[in-house]
């Protein structure tokens, strides 16, 4: 009873001329019906079209670019400047005055067998005389042969006793060779200081005159805290600081210095602070120096076999490469210092770009090749499809590789390379589609439409191109959104093998053959893997969008 | 039957003539580096000939020096009693080369064949026995995935994880550090385990397709009449998909898969490269760097051979599976 109620109630809602009741989807909607209900591909296009946004908008936004090197400063320690202790005599020698050209070395000699009367190679007599007991410092002198009693001098005796080799007797300087009264002697004219000791004056051009280096290598020898030259009245304290009316004037050490840097000019205050560094901290330790603008700087010092290096810590411009993720790079830098995402966008641009570009060119020549082929048969039919064979039997992978090196070698740019790689590849892929194209022609040209169209008398170019390809379009729609993953994977492949995409474009197969280095690989996870996921989505969405495609043309399934 | 055996093998020798027309035109533009690097490194010995002499005399003695269609029928003539001549880059007999290492490669390849047939054949049948259920999206979203993975990527996230994170396996080679120390069986355990990450990798990679096939056509011969009339009969369902649909559907699987038999012997560039394991696609991708002509010219033509060989048996075992099919 109820049943037939309900019955009722649809007849009355239902009449035969009701629009809803005649409404039928035109086959176009039917497949966008079908398209729609499929879950799988609305994730593919939802994930297609997020990664057009991200390489196309993204980009355009991003505000960097794909090729853009970052920098970063850095606070290392770096050598700043040597210290040496001075081992060679350092000759100041009166005005005029020329040494002899192997003074040193015998000056060495002299000192280590306290022998201080010594002949030069040309002959000339030198004498030496140590400016105080056991001092570094001595007087040199050029001696002549002169007659002095020596018997009885006292001066002799006294010098003999001191273990000296020079006296002074009425106003004029003697120096002899021998122990007894029947050394030789010698009249000595003064010549020049030798110390092993450095000046370095407060300004940079002070000029010191000989009388201010006999005089203040005198006082340091003798431990005299003042002294004078050329008419004014310099102190000296014990490290050397030599001062004129209260201000500094100039430094005296027994070190060298030098600065790494030639330009860089160690004022002795600096030097009079690392001196006293090394005498209070030993082999190693650390200072602090004002620096021009007052700013108090550290540096650090260690002594290795009797030399000093002095280090401070500077500021370098670093590339950086390998940055982790952070506010400034999301994802990080590589190694060139390019921004990841950045590169990641304008590869992903390029990624898709190479899909579509391939694709069609594919689809261009295999539906050419391929409807020409199927509908005229026979001979034309024969020839195309062994050509088909031929280049269905070239192995591309390594084709790619040979077309790779060959660009390499032609150093070809990175533009020609993606266009040239576009062209490799399509020239390669069409025959699938040509296939596909051939086989279902040649079953739709039997049918009934296709006579229909014969009989009307329709030109051969309007019944291939217009009757007979729209009706392989589904097929080839399928096949192309597959196709476009598929050549997005090798282009990948290829990039990553190094013979794809080159520096300084990016694509995402070129971002992941960073891992080739499998320090990369351990250590910095966020270069590789944002690319290698960008990848497998992609290539996933169309074959998800592909695969929903199929069904959806396809009336036998039941959706 | 014979006959048309026949007529497909001469058709394949004429494509084979093309194609390696093709390929050694392409090897012929590829810029000869290695006989640079050897007239350099000649050249430059202690009262050595110049340069440019060098070039000449190796041009020569590669039969680099003639035109490309002479050249080409020069290898060609050679090639037809199978000498590929000497490998620059290994400084060996190409042959002897091939056979050393084309074992590593087929190994390689019948392991993940088998696994492949394992895996995929089931997983289709029970995605296709269930059209959109969740084992069928499950099914196909893996299979879809592992189309679409980049195997250089999978590699990597393996090397990744099995590698370096858990230390299991080794990053590199099909040896260990202690192989010469181990007996013969060990020595054979140490390569099958430096094979497992490879293994896994093209496993994955290409599954997917099979996969795929497998439902496609099992989903097709489950629409067809005669299921309908096994159904009808009052058959148990897994009577009706495993005896009666599955013996359908393996027709054209036996046929993919028989046409893809010469494959196993094709090796795998990208992997073998990336896990060093010595087989023909890792020796081939090093000449081609290498610039080592008569290497990669044979390994072209080799993969060619498999190609054909590979349609030629998909053909007849088409029409050998299938009676129906009526072979004129």
């Amino acid at each position: 009873m109820s049943e037939e109620k309900k019955n009722e109630v649809k007849k009355e809602e239902m009449h035969l001329d009701d629009a809803n009741r005649v409404r039928v989807l035109s086959p176009g909607m039917m497949v966008l019906k079908r398209f729609l209900r499929n879950r799988l591909a609305i994730v593919g296009m939802v994930i297609i079209i997020a990664m057009f946004l991200f390489a196309f908008v993204g980009g355009a936004l991003y505000p960097y670019s794909e090729s853009k090197v970052f920098y970063k400063t850095e606070q290392a320690l770096k050598d700043f400047a040597g210290a040496t202790v001075i081992d060679q005599f350092q000759f100041q020698t009166a005005d005029g005055v020329t040494l002899p050209s192997d003074i040193n070395s015998k000056a060495l000699i002299a000192v280590s067998k306290k022998k201080y009367v010594f002949q030069t190679r040309d002959g000339q007599m030198i004498g030496m005389s140590p400016a105080a007991e056991d001092s570094d410092i001595f007087l040199i002198y050029s001696l002549e042969p002169a007659q002095v009693f020596l018997k009885g001098n006292k001066e002799f005796d006294a010098a003999v006793e001191a273990g000296r080799a020079d006296f002074e007797q009425d106003g004029k300087v003697y120096m002899f060779d021998g122990e007894d009264f029947k050394a030789d002697v010698y009249e000595a004219t003064e010549l020049a200081v030798a110390s092993k000791r450095s000046f370095t004056g407060y300004s940079k051009d002070t000029k010191f005159s000989y009388e201010f280096y006999k005089n203040a290598l005198i006082a340091v020898a003798t431990g005299v805290t003042s002294f004078d030259a050329d008419g004014t009245n310099y102190t000296v304290n014990e490290e050397g600081l030599v001062e004129a009316n209260g201000e500094g004037y100039a430094v005296v050490s027994n070190m060298n210095f030098n600065a790494i840097d030639p330009g860089t000019f160690l004022d002795p205050a600096y030097k009079a602070a690392a001196l006293e560094a090394f005498e209070a901290q030993g082999n190693s330790g650390s200072f602090e120096y004002a620096d021009a603008e007052g700013n108090s700087v550290e540096y650090r010092f260690e002594k290795k076999t009797g030399q000093y290096t002095i280090k401070k810590f500077q500021e370098t411009r670093l590339i950086d490469i390998y940055a982790a993720p952070s506010k400034a790079h999301p994802v990080g830098t590589d190694a060139n210092g390019m921004d990841l995402l950045a590169r990641l966008m304008y590869g992903g641009r390029i990624s898709l770009l190479i899909g579509f570009v391939v694709v069609f060119i594919e689809v261009f020549i295999g539906m050419v090749i391929g409807g020409v082929a199927g509908f005229f048969g026979g001979w034309v039919d024969n020839l195309l499809m062994r050509l088909v064979d031929v280049v269905y039997c070239i192995p591309a992978m390594p084709l790619y590789l040979i077309l790779g090196s060959i660009m390499d070698y032609y150093q070809a740019s990175p533009r020609a390379r993606i266009y040239l790689l576009c062209v490799v590849m399509a020239v390669i892929g069409w025959v699938g589609i040509a296939r596909i194209v051939r086989g279902q022609i040649l079953s739709l040209r039997e049918q009934e439409f296709m006579v229909a169209a014969e009989a009307l008398g329709i030109s051969t170019y309007r019944r291939i191109f217009k009757h007979l390809i729209p009706n392989v379009i589904p097929q080839l729609i399928v096949f192309a959104s597959m196709g476009l993953g598929e050549v997005i994977l090798s282009e990948a492949s290829l990039s990553f093998l190094g013979l794809g995409i080159k520096y300084p474009a990016a694509s995402w197969g070129s971002i992941i053959n960073a891992v080739n280095d499998s320090y990369v690989m351990t250590n910095y996870l966020f270069v590789w893997l944002p690319a290698g996921t960008f990848i497998l989505l992609t290539v996933l969405a169309f074959n998800f969008i592909g695969d929903g495609l199929r069904d959806a043309f396809d009336p036998k399934m039941k959706r | 039957m014979k006959k048309f055996i026949l007529k497909r093998l001469l058709i394949s020798v004429v494509l084979l003539f093309f194609v390696s027309m093709i390929i050694y035109t392409i090897m012929r533009c590829m810029p000869t580096s290695y006989v640079e690097q050897q007239a350099m490194a000649l050249s430059t010995k202690p009262g050595a000939k110049s340069y440019s002499e060098w070039v000449e005399q190796l041009n020569a003695q590669y039969g680099l020096d003639t035109g490309v269609i002479q050249g080409y029928f020069k290898w060609a003539s050679k090639a037809i009693r199978l000498d590929f001549g000497d490998s620059w880059y290994w400084n060996q007999p190409v042959l002897q080369k091939f056979g050393s290492v084309i074992w590593y490669s087929f190994a390689l390849g019948l392991v993940t064949f088998i696994l492949e047939i394992i895996i995929a054949i089931p997983a289709g049948v029970s995605a296709a026995r269930r059209q959109y259920s969740a084992t069928d999206y499950t099914v196909t979203v893996i299979a879809l995935i592992g189309i679409s993975l980049p195997s250089f990527f999978f590699a990597t996230i393996l090397k990744y994880v099995l590698s370096v994170k858990l230390g299991w396996l080794d990053l590199y080679g099909i040896v260990g550090r202690f192989h010469e120390s181990y007996s013969s069986t060990g020595k054979i355990l140490d390569m099958a385990r430096h094979m497992i990450m490879p293994v896994i990798t093209l496993t994955v990679v290409s599954v997917g397709s099979l996969m795929r096939y497998t439902r496609t056509n099992m989903l097709e011969v489950l629409n067809a009449d005669y299921i309908r009339t096994a159904r009808a009969k009052g058959l148990s369902e897994d009577r009706v998909v495993n005896y009666h649909a599955f013996r359908n559907t393996l027709i054209p699987i036996v046929t993919l898969l028989g046409g893809s038999l010469p494959g196993l012997f094709s090796g795998a560039m990208i992997t073998e490269t990336l896990f060093q394991i010595p087989g023909i696609g890792y020796t081939s991708y090093q000449c081609v760097v290498q610039g080592d002509i008569p290497f990669v010219m044979f390994y072209m033509v080799f993969m060619a051979v498999l190609i054909l060989l590979g349609n030629l048996i998909a053909d007849i075992l088409y029409a050998v599976v299938d009676p129906r099919v009526r072979v004129n």
